[in-house]
């Protein structure tokens, strides 16, 4: 069994900064976690019933009061200014000279619409796949995001891409592959009886293994 | 059901009917035990509900033992057995979610400990609206029936989660559950009705009903708590009832409120059920905390640390409450900006709760700790309450949240606060104030031992799904193994199940415990943990109308170990020194003074 609080390897350019801030809360918490449970045990020994022994009489004390509202306040407020930049880049700003794709969920699989050898979508080299995301290395891509009949969720784990899939909107993921491999796509929000089915491959090629991989489809799909 | 004795000295009324007595009453003692059965049956199923479905996680595609009794709509049979369906196992999912929540520990806290406490802890002879109450009580009945006719009917029982998303919910076409998601929907609001009534007879009785000198701030803590969370129901369950109208229309007379291809909003009804839903939160735990403030601080025989800190804190959350709601949408598609403010509001929310954690070790240090049934579930309460917060502030992060959103983190977190928050809060309610609602005390040993195994078995259960959250491994998932990715997770699915079925079977422990003492326990004296709010300066239980006569309050409720008394207690109810405590006090379980010998 697994009882590692590590996170598994990431694959994507951002995926090193949400990983640093996840160590970051980890360290805050698990050092907040230890120094209070160890409080807790030790007053609850030390300070267990014994006869004859009376409480110590005191209503508490309003500077401690002050301390522990305000370190805190500190402590998470610090925190949560100091991700804002991380989450505004990964979810607000779209790269240039990105590969466009576009993601269309339905119960239960993924289709995935890629530009065909024109490197544009609309275009009739168009062609589409089910379940498989193939992308390059070391290129920002763009997925538009859809939906086609309930709310899905896009979760690309070694990515750290999760993004909801909304019927009737058109919402733009993007991210940058850093390995060549074979990766997971997975639904994680429920969409009905097949939600636990429906996942796929992301397969990330080298950029030749990509331009290459596109033209065998376009010539291979006479569609 | 007859609660132990009978009731002692019935002063002022003639005997009352067995059914006004028993079914239809409006003694707020005897609806808290109404809604305290009802919701032990509740936990029960849902209980039975989680078992089933870790069984199909531990051990997906296996025959379920016993799994021959279920219908073939919810099982598969096979030669070595039944297999469960998939879409029995999302009912599963989303049934033991509003179980759990609406049925089980929403009226425990609220039904149960609200009505008992209430009017006792501030002097009251009832609640302002006793037939009010009783409604109440018996809207919850018709609720429940409802929600669980969801398994009887063709379809089966609703399965688009208890968050219910839209458009996932709005038709059978997506479920392929129709008529148990729109019994789903009409039991809620009901129930909504019977909660509303509930709390508007709690704020007008807390605020109209208390006894001379009961001033705000000597109020105990489980009042006050109650007090905040009456007001959160009172302003969130009509929101989450306008949202169940409107997906109830969407569902059968073809509104289109919330689905895309009519011009409705899928995201609108996310908007609407969390604005409900994270102040409903909050009303799952601040009941709680209440109870484990006054449990932690009886027991240590100390004043609680903090009392005004404490009462602020709850008020910050109540406000704070309204404006957290963004953060279970970050991934929804929501404009991103609003993400980050979700993210520093629910950041300063976290603060009350620290002040509170804080407040409790304070109480102990130095403190004359007693180590009884209910003080250990307090305990066990802060400690795994500490964990549920901390956990909370990796998925308030947004960007961290892009990875643990829907995952079995957010399940771990969830509860971490709900069963090692609310449930531990429960327990420790229970087994305090049972010898108040029944005359008789709980079985302190088979209390520890169930405390114990429950303890263990809930962190084996709970505890490594952080680490399947961190493995990825996402929510409401039929059959794990279906991604590759996430087969080397098994052996800890397999090990969460097995500590699953043996933290449901250690409840029997509780339930005996229940019943036994309920008929055979120890006889209670009126006050049995030398107490000092007025609940204990009446008998156990209290006679229909409570105070024989109006009591006068004195003191705020936690004055333990005062020096101006010898005993390590100080009643709010007596007079301050020139009248010391009238009984001598011989140990350990003496009834506190009378008020004025009554008659």
């Amino acid at each position: 069994m697994n009882w590692s609080w590590l996170l598994p390897e990431s694959v994507s350019t951002f995926g090193p900064d949400i990983d640093r801030i996840y160590y970051v809360v980890l360290w805050i918490t698990g050092i907040t976690f230890v120094l209070t449970e160890a409080l807790l045990l030790y007053f609850l020994l030390r300070y267990r019933h014994k006869e004859g022994r009376k409480a110590h009489y005191t209503h508490g004390n309003n500077r401690l009061e002050i301390v522990w509202t305000v370190v805190p306040a500190i402590i998470l407020l610090g925190l949560a200014f100091t991700s804002k930049g991380v989450w505004a880049r990964v979810k607000s700003e779209l790269p240039s000279g990105a590969v466009e794709l576009v993601v269309e969920a339905k119960q239960f699989e993924w289709n995935i619409t890629y530009p065909g050898a024109d490197g544009t979508l609309g275009t009739d080299d168009d062609f589409t796949k089910r379940n498989e995301l193939h992308i390059p290395v070391n290129q920002p891509v763009i997925v538009n995001l859809r939906a086609e009949d309930v709310i899905h969720s896009f979760f690309l784990p070694e990515f750290r891409v999760k993004q909801d899939a909304l019927p009737g909107k058109n919402i733009p993921v993007w991210f940058e592959a850093t390995e060549t491999g074979e990766f997971t796509l997975a639904c994680a929000e429920l969409c009905g009886i097949g939600h636990y089915r429906m996942g796929g491959r992301v397969i990330v090629h080298s950029a030749a293994d990509y331009e290459a991989w596109i033209q065998t489809e376009v010539a291979g799909g006479q569609q | 059901m007859t609660g132990g004795t009978g009731v002692p000295d019935g002063h002022d009324h003639e005997e009352p009917s067995f059914i006004r007595k028993y079914i239809f009453s409006t003694d707020h003692k005897m609806i808290a035990r109404q809604f305290l059965f009802q919701s032990l049956f509740f936990l029960v199923i849902g209980g039975l509900l989680a078992a089933m479905m870790r069984w199909q996680l531990g051990f997906p595609g296996q025959p379920m033992p016993g799994g021959g009794i279920f219908p073939d709509a919810m099982v598969a049979p096979t030669p070595e057995g039944a297999i469960m369906l998939p879409e029995f196992y999302n009912s599963l999912v989303t049934m033991h979610g509003t179980i759990m929540i609406f049925f089980a520990i929403m009226p425990l806290l609220v039904g149960l400990f609200g009505n008992l406490l209430i009017p006792l802890q501030i002097g009251a002879e009832d609640m302002a609206f006793p037939r009010l109450n009783m409604v109440s009580f018996w809207l919850a009945v018709p609720a429940g029936i409802l929600m669980l006719a969801g398994f009887a009917v063709e379809g089966g029982a609703a399965g688009a989660g208890w968050t219910s998303y839209a458009p996932l919910s709005t038709s059978g076409e997506w479920t392929g559950v129709y008529l148990g998601q729109q019994l789903w929907l009409a039991s809620l609001t009901i129930l909504g009705f019977s909660s509303l009534a509930g709390a508007v007879n709690y704020i007008t009785t807390i605020i109209n009903m208390r006894a001379p000198g009961m001033t705000w701030f000597r109020i105990p803590l489980p009042t006050w708590s109650l007090f905040i969370t009456a007001i959160l129901i009172l302003l969130a369950i009509p929101i989450l009832a306008g949202a169940l109208i409107m997906l109830l229309f969407d569902q059968t007379i073809g509104t289109g409120f919330f689905r895309p291809d009519v011009g409705g909003e899928p995201i609108l009804w996310q908007h609407l059920f969390w604005f409900f839903g994270h102040p409903e939160v909050y009303i799952l735990i601040l009941p709680g905390m209440g109870i484990v403030s006054e449990v932690i601080s009886n027991r240590s025989r100390k004043p609680i640390f903090g009392y005004h800190a404490m009462v602020l804190a709850m008020i910050s959350i109540a406000f704070l409450g309204w404006i957290v709601w963004g953060h279970h949408m970050f991934q929804s598609g929501m404009n991103p900006l609003l993400g980050t403010s979700f993210m520093i509001s629910t950041m300063a929310i976290a603060v009350p709760s620290a002040i509170k954690t804080f407040n409790w070790l304070g109480t102990l240090w130095r403190g004359n700790i007693h180590y009884d049934t209910p003080l250990l579930h307090a305990v066990a309460f802060v400690s795994m309450f500490i964990i549920g917060g901390l956990s909370g502030i990796f998925m308030a992060n947004t960007p961290v949240d892009m990875y643990l959103h829907d995952t079995y983190f957010i399940v771990a977190h969830i509860h971490y606060v709900l069963f090692g928050g609310s449930l531990f809060a429960i327990f420790a309610g229970i087994t305090f104030w049972f010898p108040k609602m029944f005359g008789r005390m709980m079985n302190e040993t088979l209390g520890k031992v169930h405390f114990a195994l429950t303890f263990v078995f809930y962190n084996m259960v709970f505890f490594p799904m952080h680490n399947l959250g961190l493995g990825g491994m996402m929510r409401r998932l039929y059959d794990p193994t279906e991604y590759e990715f996430l087969q080397t997770l098994q052996p800890m699915n397999k090990f969460v199940s097995i500590s699953a079925f043996l933290l449901v079977g250690t409840q029997v422990l509780f339930a005996f415990n229940f019943f036994w003492s309920l008929f055979r326990g120890r006889k209670a004296t009126a006050n049995p943990w030398n107490s000092n709010t007025l609940e204990w300066t009446v008998p156990s239980p209290p006679p229909h109308g409570n105070f024989a006569e109006m009591p006068v309050v004195y003191r705020g409720p936690y004055e333990y170990s005062s020096p101006e008394t010898d005993d390590d207690y100080y009643p709010q109810n007596v007079p301050p020194r020139e009248h010391p405590p009238v009984a001598p006090a011989p140990a350990p379980f003496t009834p506190s003074p009378e008020p004025g010998g009554a008659e």
